[in-house]
């Protein structure tokens, strides 16, 4: 049974912490991290998927260590690298060795990562992907064959992006989504939260939790990168200022001070955070803890 | 040549259900090679679909729907029908019904699927492109094809990559999807959106050899012209 879906049919406010498994098969660093800086603190930890188009060590490996390790993992399928029998076979896979959760996301394009050449797939996108999980609940495969045992009580996630210009569509897929059987959404990197609050009113008939995606801006260059590359992502002045006048030193600090004043902002439009540290793990205790939330 | 084939009436009928009144026009390209649309098939259309509740404003026929500047050259004499008109149905194949839909702000709906180009291609001298997917969704997409236009031939709306209406792959290549909301937005027809087909069947995607055989491809398995025999060859 997931956490994760207890928590929140429960209504209560949940937070997610992330892992990006590293490139081959030296997970020490990882493991340590998520024992010393995530254990007891998060519900569940997404596990990317080749995320951003780099190979790595598969999601579901990782997945799988965490839980032989007593953690909860939100495994984090893409579209990109495989088709709908190689995807369906290993949600069945995921399902035998303990993983509850799915983060069913379409996946980026491979010209973006560190094998450019290779062939797309997208046989499924992300709303196809929560149907195939939906119908595998339901005890069918994807053509309607019987299964011998069906994954029943998965737990089928996915993403949005609230500040995305226009927002109209992004409405519309979100909620192709949830008729395709999304039951939580994580949300892209959340800054404004004026702009969140107005997404959170039209999101709202949707009836389905929304945990806020909250991305540590460490730099005033992180800040620019994100303002120039990250679709729907906007991190204002406010951020921006009080990092470019900090020292060096002082910067993580400041960082986290920014962010827990953010999230203390958030938190009653939202039914929970999920928290992408992206190499600050060290920080998520102290961030959760100044946010109000330990 | 690119080949198509008629979508069974049935769908042609269904797609056809929000628009009452509605402009026939055919392509007098690869369809007559197909024998998938000329004025005979328009005729057979026109009889089929002017019944009770329904219009047919008016059927031409131009040499190539490909070639937007003849079709914008042609349609020009058909703007008095146009305006009595909420749609109109190409008999061509999917670069046509994007020619077509550029020309024109009233939707323009897919009478054929189309499979394969092969060969000798005929006129193609602008931006449409069609992969011959085998299932043509254009008549939910506002006329901007999916399968061709976007990097990832995504069928259920645009991905998280889309920034500014531009795609994650090219910073200057238009995000299919954004173009398919603009488009959709503009005729009042966003409800398309939740009416796409969740899955692909990649096996319309090839063309089988009964397909192959409704063409004139067949004309190169069998000569034009068999000599009677005559005594002297016996």
């Amino acid at each position: 049974m997931s956490k994760l879906k207890e928590a929140l049919e429960a209504g209560k406010f949940a937070l997610t912490g992330e892992l990006g498994p590293p490139k081959g098969v030296d997970i020490h660093a990882m493991m340590e991290e998520a024992e010393k800086y995530l254990k007891g603190r998060v519900l569940a930890i997404n596990v990317t998927d080749n995320q951003s188009s780099v190979m790595r060590i598969g999601s579901l490996g990782i997945c799988a260590r965490l839980v032989q390790a007593g953690f909860e993992p939100i495994f984090q399928i893409t579209c990109r690298d495989r088709n709908r029998l190689a995807i369906q076979s290993d949600i069945l896979s995921a399902y035998i060795l303990g993983i509850r959760n799915i983060l069913a996301l379409t996946g980026d394009h491979p010209s973006l990562g560190d094998h450019p050449g290779a062939k797309c797939v997208f046989d499924l996108d992300s709303v196809s992907l929560l149907y195939t999980i939906t119908k595998l609940k339901s005890g069918k495969d994807l053509s309607g064959n019987d299964l011998i045992g069906a994954p029943k009580d998965i737990f089928p996630g996915a993403s949005v992006t609230p500040g995305a210009d226009p927002l109209e569509p992004q409405l519309i897929k979100m909620e192709k989504k949830v008729e395709a059987g999304a039951r939580f959404f994580q949300t892209q990197a959340i800054y404004e939260p004026s702009k969140f609050e107005k997404f959170m009113k039209s999101a709202q008939k949707l009836k389905v939790p929304v945990l806020a995606g909250i991305v540590i801006v460490k730099s005033p260059a992180m800040a620019k990168y994100m303002n120039e590359k990250v679709a729907g992502v906007f991190v204002p002045d406010e951020i921006i200022k009080p990092l470019s006048s900090a020292s060096k030193d002082d910067r993580p600090k400041v960082a986290i001070d920014l962010m827990a004043n953010l999230m203390k902002e958030l938190k009653p439009m939202c039914q929970g955070f999920h928290i992408m540290a992206m190499g600050w793990e060290k920080y998520v205790p102290e961030l959760i803890q100044k946010a109000g939330l330990a | 040549m690119i080949v198509n084939i008629p979508k069974p009436m049935d769908e042609v009928k269904e797609l056809l259900a929000d628009y009452p009144r509605v402009f026939i026009l055919g392509c007098g390209g690869c369809p007559i090679g197909c024998e998938s649309g000329g004025q005979k098939r328009l005729d057979e259309l026109k009889a089929e679909l002017a019944r009770p509740g329904r219009t047919v404003s008016g059927t031409q026929m131009i040499d190539f729907l490909c070639n937007k500047a003849l079709v914008g050259a042609q349609l020009r004499y058909q703007i008095p029908a146009l305006k009595l008109s909420d749609a109109v149905l190409v008999v061509s194949c999917g670069v046509g019904v994007q020619a077509t839909s550029a020309m024109i702000d009233i939707p323009a709906l897919p009478a054929n699927n189309t499979l394969n180009s092969q060969g000798m291609q005929g006129l193609w001298p602008s931006t449409e492109r069609c992969d011959g997917c085998g299932d043509c969704v254009l008549h939910l997409t506002g006329g901007i094809c999916p399968i061709t236009r976007c990097a990832k031939s995504l069928l259920n709306g645009q991905c998280g990559g889309t920034h500014d209406g531009k795609c994650e792959v090219e910073s200057n290549r238009d995000c299919a999807w954004h173009l398919i909301y603009e488009r959709l937005k503009a005729l009042g027809k966003l409800d398309n959106l939740k009416k796409l087909p969740r899955l692909r069947d990649y096996r319309n995607w090839d063309v089988s050899d009964k397909d192959r055989g409704t063409t004139r491809w067949s004309l190169e398995k069998d000569p034009l012209y068999k000599a009677p025999k005559s005594a002297g060859n016996q």
